[in-house]
């Protein structure tokens, strides 16, 4: 294969990469005064790298001699992530320009994070695999400590570095058994030989693999640094570590998971699903406690990704549609809740982040109150509202596969999640009012939360055919 | 035979300047032996066909690597005498810490000639004509191009976030603008006067 056929597979990844570098001459250049721009700059990036999947890049198959993969897999899960990405770019001026820490590489550095995104689910050898995790995370790192004067930033940087090292650490020492024991790195290749038989080696490689893959889309066991990353981190960067990369993370260990170990499936079914089953429970259970909203959706995103989990541990097609799915709607639902979170400010200006303050919201913002209920209604999966659908789809998938009680078990947990998101709601329009809010400032952060809340409304089951499609022919370039 | 003779020169000399590394009193004296021991450990590495290890001994190791200690050494004022205190306090600690290292040895021995796992049999062979910085030079700049740049993006992303987390913007430094010299006439700067005696100057 010549290497600019290679090379077009490639092409988001090229947009995006030399474009950031040319944003970050101008912001060499340019200085802060141009953050905006450079986010619009960023923004129409995406977007062309977004548009170039309709090319060649979209479903072209392999290149770099199997280090890659263009397929409708890696298309639905880049469009989910360049979407995520944009949004949290768009976001953050507002909130930056009133710390006063308006800095032009924030949407630069994202874009790097989308190009590692893209390897990563494009991926189809462990090297790259590992190398666009290490791009992503990087990024991510420097990202949760951008307002490096705020003590809870910079531990929440820290934090993620060192957890984020040691789960990198965790993830590369699987890979070097698997290399060791199947003799190559590629995915095809690995599959072959653990559908000889898998060796103990090739198991712990596994299982190490699954652990490393865990902590980034902070599945329980290794959920731990989620709360304080996510409370710690400025909000924008918050929404896009809930929204983007656990859309990558989740997309790749899917396609590890079924075409690397496809034929090793009854070895890490059971991993996934304790996995699944821990972070829904875990996810409900310690977010009832919580005061404060950013952590309180921390642990919903733990919930939540053991949910998209389940679609995992059905092993089929259906159950990977399913969780594409739900990750696509599980995007729309954590930016459009983050965007209502960073209208929590108070009369100074200085975001707000108590769940007490949300008190009587319905009285004083009535349209951000319905907003915010909507996302609650639908991240608890209440049936009128879109967030019902993927987990129907997920739980269909798992009672087809023939694994109804464990699909019982899951039902169940929903409920316990449930809670605390419907207490939030009764926050909102039932307790007595709290000091109200500022008044909010920006019309494109309102029109997103429209967007996103007009997306996650009963209005969203119009999208089902369409998303339907496109799920179901990414999840069959798996198998 | 020159080849023996080479082999026993170089592995006498990586032991004894290794040694003297250890046994120096001097700590830049340590440094210097350091460096002639990677110099021979190059050598050793040429005699066994691997001459891209030996480049990279010497580019890395002595090129970067031993500068680098020599420097720290020079510049930090290490009291080398208290450093060496207490000997007799940590010596059951590292006796233990020899044992183990010894343990491990005879066991990696031990299964080397056993057999062991048959890991090496999987991993492709270097072909035998080819030299092995071709080999490898095909592999990083061809095979895994790719790779190869996506690590160097990581590498940029590091370099950025060195820069946004430390970097500020500090009031009142003055700094040199080299252009702004180099415009500078010798009219801007210079007056000749010619004083008269007496009336003292004007400035």
């Amino acid at each position: 294969m010549p290497i600019t056929a290679s090379l077009a597979l490639t092409l988001p990844e090229l947009i995006l990469s030399l474009g950031a570098l040319a944003l970050l001459m101008v912001a060499a250049f340019g200085g802060d005064g141009l953050t905006r721009a450079i986010g619009w700059g960023a923004v129409a990036l995406l977007a062309a790298a977004g548009f170039s999947l309709t090319g060649p890049a979209g479903n072209g198959g392999p290149g770099f001699d199997g280090l890659y993969i263009a397929d409708s897999f890696s298309s639905f899960a880049k469009v989910l992530i360049y979407i995520a990405a944009a949004a949290s770019i768009l976001i953050a001026p507002g909130f930056f320009a009133r710390t006063g820490q308006l800095r032009a590489e924030y949407p630069i550095l994202i874009l790097l994070s989308a190009v590692g995104m893209g390897m990563m689910v494009s991926a189809s050898d462990l090297l790259t695999l590992y190398v666009g995790l290490e791009l992503q995370s990087l990024s991510a790192y420097v990202l949760a400590s951008f307002m490096r004067r705020d003590t809870r930033a910079a531990e929440a940087g820290l934090k993620y570095f060192v957890l984020g090292a040691l789960a990198s650490g965790i993830l590369l020492y699987g890979i070097s058994l698997l290399y060791g024991f199947t003799g190559t790195t590629l995915f095809a290749g690995i599959a072959d030989s653990l559908g000889t038989g898998i060796s103990t080696g090739e198991m712990f490689g596994m299982v190490f693999v699954f652990a490393g893959l865990a902590f980034k889309i902070s599945a329980v066991p290794f959920h731990m640094w989620t709360p304080d990353v996510y409370e710690g981190a400025p909000t924008p960067v918050t929404a896009f570590f809930a929204s983007a990369p656990k859309v990558a993370g989740m997309a790749l260990l899917m396609r590890v998971a079924i075409d690397a170990m496809g034929s090793g499936t009854d070895a890490w079914r059971q991993i996934v699903i304790f996995s699944a089953l821990a972070s829904t429970i875990l996810g409900g259970v310690a977010a009832i406690g919580q005061s404060n909203i950013k952590r309180l959706l921390a642990y919903s995103s733990i919930n939540n990704v053991g949910f998209a989990l389940f679609g995992l541990a059905a092993g089929t097609p259906e159950g990977v549609a399913g969780t594409l799915t739900y990750m696509a709607v599980y995007v729309a639902m954590t930016i459009g809740s983050f965007l209502c979170v960073l209208q929590m400010r108070d009369a100074d200006g200085q975001p707000v982040e108590t769940i007490a303050s949300l008190s009587g919201l319905s009285r004083s913002r009535p349209a951000l109150a319905a907003a915010f209920a909507i996302f609650m209604f639908s991240l608890a999966g209440i049936p009128p509202l879109f967030g019902f659908w993927p987990k129907f789809l997920v739980f269909d998938a798992l009672v087809k596969a023939g694994f109804w009680p464990l699909a019982m078990i899951g039902i169940a947990t929903s409920v316990i999640g449930a809670f605390y998101y419907l207490k939030i709601v009764k926050t909102i329009y039932f307790d007595e009012p709290a000091a109200d809010y500022a008044p909010s400032d920006s019309k494109l952060e309102g029109g997103l939360i429209a967007l996103s809340a007009l997306f996650v409304s009963p209005l969203g089951y119009l999208a089902i055919p369409a998303l339907g499609v496109a799920s179901m022919a990414a999840a069959r370039s798996l198998f | 035979m020159i080849t023996v003779i080479a082999f026993y020169l170089f592995a006498a000399m990586v032991i004894a300047s290794g040694t003297l590394t250890i046994l120096a009193r001097n700590p830049v004296h340590s440094v210097l032996w350091l460096i002639l021991a990677f110099f021979n450990a190059a050598g050793l590495m040429i005699l066994v066909g691997a001459e891209f290890i030996a480049m990279l001994l010497v580019i890395v190791y002595v090129g970067a690597v031993a500068v680098l200690f020599l420097f720290v050494v020079m510049m930090l004022d290490i009291d080398f005498a208290e450093l060496r205190a207490g000997f007799a306090q940590y010596l059951p600690f590292g006796v233990l810490l020899v044992i183990l290292l010894l343990a491990e040895m005879v066991f990696a021995v031990g299964a080397w000639t056993a057999g062991g796992v048959d890991i090496a049999a999987k991993a492709a062979p270097t072909p035998a004509e080819v030299p092995n910085i071709e080999a490898l030079g095909t592999l990083i700049y061809t095979r895994y191009l790719f790779i190869f740049e996506g690590a160097g993006l990581v590498l940029l992303v590091a370099l950025i976030g060195a820069i946004v987390l430390t970097h500020r913007v500090r009031g009142g430094v003055k700094t040199q603008n080299i252009a702004a010299q180099n415009q500078r006439r010798p009219e801007d700067a210079i007056r000749n006067v010619k004083p008269t005696i007496g009336k003292g100057v004007e400035l």
